[in-house]
């Protein structure tokens, strides 16, 4: 029996994973390659003048970013004690984390809506949330904190516990060990989460419309575009939207691509 | 001092117990284990960064056993250096000072000498993935010296070293310890334990062996770990140098009561010459040849050893000499009867302090 010809056997492979690898690369750029194409540049002009779409986005890009900062502020205690920390029932903690990614983001709208509306938990405290941008930066922050708590704990374990350990007999404290030691070395995990969760929060429309119509995100500004002028008039705020999103995805990226990950 | 009494330890699948022993004020003292004997458990242990079981660690006279790792004064320079790879040297040797709550210029006044102790001035600047080896453990060292130890703690800081670095570093490590820092050196080196140490504790099977002076644990070793290395039994303190211009290799060692040649690219000044005993041959009339060292003895004692017999013969030192059973038998020797004893200049292996 006549062996396989290995060289064309693994060059038939690889030519198979290249064919599978550039399927899904097309299928993610097609639908924006073509949004872009046939969105005239002069409209596109005039749609980025119009008042209403550009405090819309303007809106989108803040309220994402408070909602990042705000929720950093615990998330990153919290990624930190996963990642270092053992105790009862961690992995019911880590399921409960990513309990926001997986429930249907409508339903994290409803849910949201019944903590917050007058008679909840937290409308009784007279905070106006429903109808303004604290309702929009909450509905953000619920569905897209999983994605920095993730990344940072990903980046703190990346983290060797030796050299926390070596700062602490150098007489640190545990607080500047963080400080100092853990949250350098880790920067850039909690950077790539932090551009994961403004990117997602800026993007939310499923969990924000039932906490606020007014004043609109971009997203329900597009969704009122679409159903009252068509996909014409949809599409530049779309491309606007996107592009927008682009441009801070690259400038945080740029940013936080420092000489330093951590070196383990 | 630190006095460290019955302490128990488990790590992984050993556990070290009955450790007990005492490090005076200004003391270095080098615990001498085997690889895998529980030496770094036992550092990290003392340093805070592993629990013990029972026992007590005391500081001077101030029980440390569950005190805090950052306040404990026990500061351990480890292994790979640790340094913090998102700091600069100067940064690093700063961290212990500015954890100390230490003013601006006291940090620099204190990075300075540090810096000239350890001869890491030229490296301020460098980031810890561009240093060698001994370049490491020099900042590592320096950065631990900055945290002001009561006791250093050292975890085989030679031991990925080339033999530059190495005697670089070891005379480093003597003027920190002649400055009056006191030292606890774990090594599975001997060399560096004979080097470097005032006394050495042996660590094997879970528990010290014995405690001494170098002269103690290897003319007299209780423990198979030392016994091992039988050559080390004939080690001389003393001084070594190259009188013979036409023969740059060819020095002359001169201990107390011992005057030899030996060839060796040493450095010529102190040391300590190593003769392993099976290098060493006995003869009953005086040998022909160019052998160079050659003396004339009496047996004091005739042990068997592991490998043959240790024949020991005093030329104004004791002198052991590893030989075959057979050849006790031929040479027909005994107690008290008078030998000739030879050993090439090749034989002997000197190593600067």
């Amino acid at each position: 029996m006549d062996r396989p010809n290995n060289i064309t056997t693994y060059s038939n492979f690889s030519l198979m994973l290249h064919f599978l690898a550039g399927m899904v690369l097309l299928f993610i750029l097609a639908p924006l390659v073509s949004l872009v194409v046939e969105t005239p540049f002069n409209t596109l002009v005039e749609t980025a003048r119009d008042e209403e779409v550009r405090r819309s986005i303007g809106l989108s890009v803040w309220a994402a970013m408070a909602a990042t900062l705000l929720s950093g502020i615990s998330a990153i205690p919290l990624a930190y004690l996963l990642a270092r920390k053992t105790f009862p029932f961690k992995s019911l903690v880590s399921a409960l984390v990513d309990l926001p990614i997986v429930i249907p983001h409508a339903a994290a709208g409803i849910a949201i809506l019944g903590l917050f509306a007058g008679d909840g938990w937290f409308g009784r405290s007279g905070i106006p949330f429903i109808g303004s941008s604290a309702g929009i930066i909450c509905a953000m922050a619920f569905v897209s904190v999983p994605f920095l708590i993730n990344a940072a704990r990903q980046g703190f374990e990346a983290v060797p516990v030796r050299l926390e350990k070596a700062a602490l007999n150098l007489g640190a404290s545990p607080a500047r060990v963080f400080a100092t030691i853990s949250l350098p070395l880790a920067k850039r995990s909690i950077a790539g989460g932090i551009v994961l969760m403004w990117a997602r929060g800026m993007s939310e429309f499923g969990a924000v419309i039932f906490i606020t119509y007014n004043p609109k995100v971009a997203p329900i500004l597009l969704w009122e575009w679409f159903g009252t002028y068509g996909l014409d008039y949809a599409r530049p705020v779309a491309v606007l939207l996107i592009g927008v999103s682009l441009i801070f995805f690259v400038a945080l990226r740029f940013l936080t691509s420092g000489d330093h990950d951590a070196e383990r | 001092m630190l006095s460290v009494d019955n302490l128990k330890i488990r790590g992984g699948d050993f556990q070290l117990h009955d450790i007990s022993f005492q490090v005076a004020q200004g003391e270095y003292l080098v615990l001498l284990g085997a690889s895998g004997a529980g030496k770094t458990l036992l550092l990290e242990s003392l340093a805070g960064l592993h629990p013990v079981d029972s026992g007590d660690i005391t500081v001077d006279s101030k029980n440390c056993t569950t005190i805090h790792t950052s306040i404990r004064g026990l500061t351990l320079a480890f292994q790979d250096g640790l340094l913090f790879p998102h700091m600069n040297v100067r940064e690093n040797i700063a961290f212990p000072l500015k954890a100390a709550g230490l003013s601006r210029q006291d940090q620099q006044n204190r990075i300075e000498q540090l810096t000239n102790d350890t001869g890491t001035t030229n490296l301020l600047n460098r980031k810890p993935a561009t240093l060698s080896g001994g370049e490491i453990q020099r900042v590592a060292l320096a950065r631990a010296l900055a945290a002001s130890p009561d006791v250093l703690l050292l975890d085989e800081p030679l031991v990925s070293l080339d033999s530059h670095a190495r005697t670089e570093l070891r005379s480093v490590l003597r003027r920190i310890h002649d400055s009056g820092q006191t030292i606890l050196h774990v090594t599975h080196d001997y060399d560096e334990a004979l080097s470097l140490a005032n006394r050495i504790a042996v660590l094997e099977h879970g528990t010290l062996t014995q405690i001494g002076t170098p002269d103690e644990i290897f003319q007299h070793p209780k423990s198979e770990f030392v016994a091992r290395f039988a050559g080390i039994r004939n080690f001389f303190r003393g001084v070594l140098d190259f009188p013979q211009d036409d023969a740059p290799q060819q020095g002359r060692f001169i201990a107390d009561k011992l005057e030899c040649t030996i060839l060796t690219d040493a450095s010529p000044g102190a040391g300590c010459l190593i003769l392993p005993s099976e290098e060493i041959s006995l003869f009953n009339k005086k040998p022909e040849g160019s052998a160079r060292n050659v003396f004339r003895g009496t047996i004091k004692e005739i042990i068997p050893a592991r490998l043959g017999m240790e024949v020991i013969v005093d030329i104004d030192v004791d002198l052991a000499a590893l030989v075959t059973a057979s050849s006790v038998a031929q040479l027909e020797l005994e107690t008290g009867k008078e030998i000739w004893v030879t050993y090439k200049a090749t034989a002997g292996r000197f190593i600067e302090a």
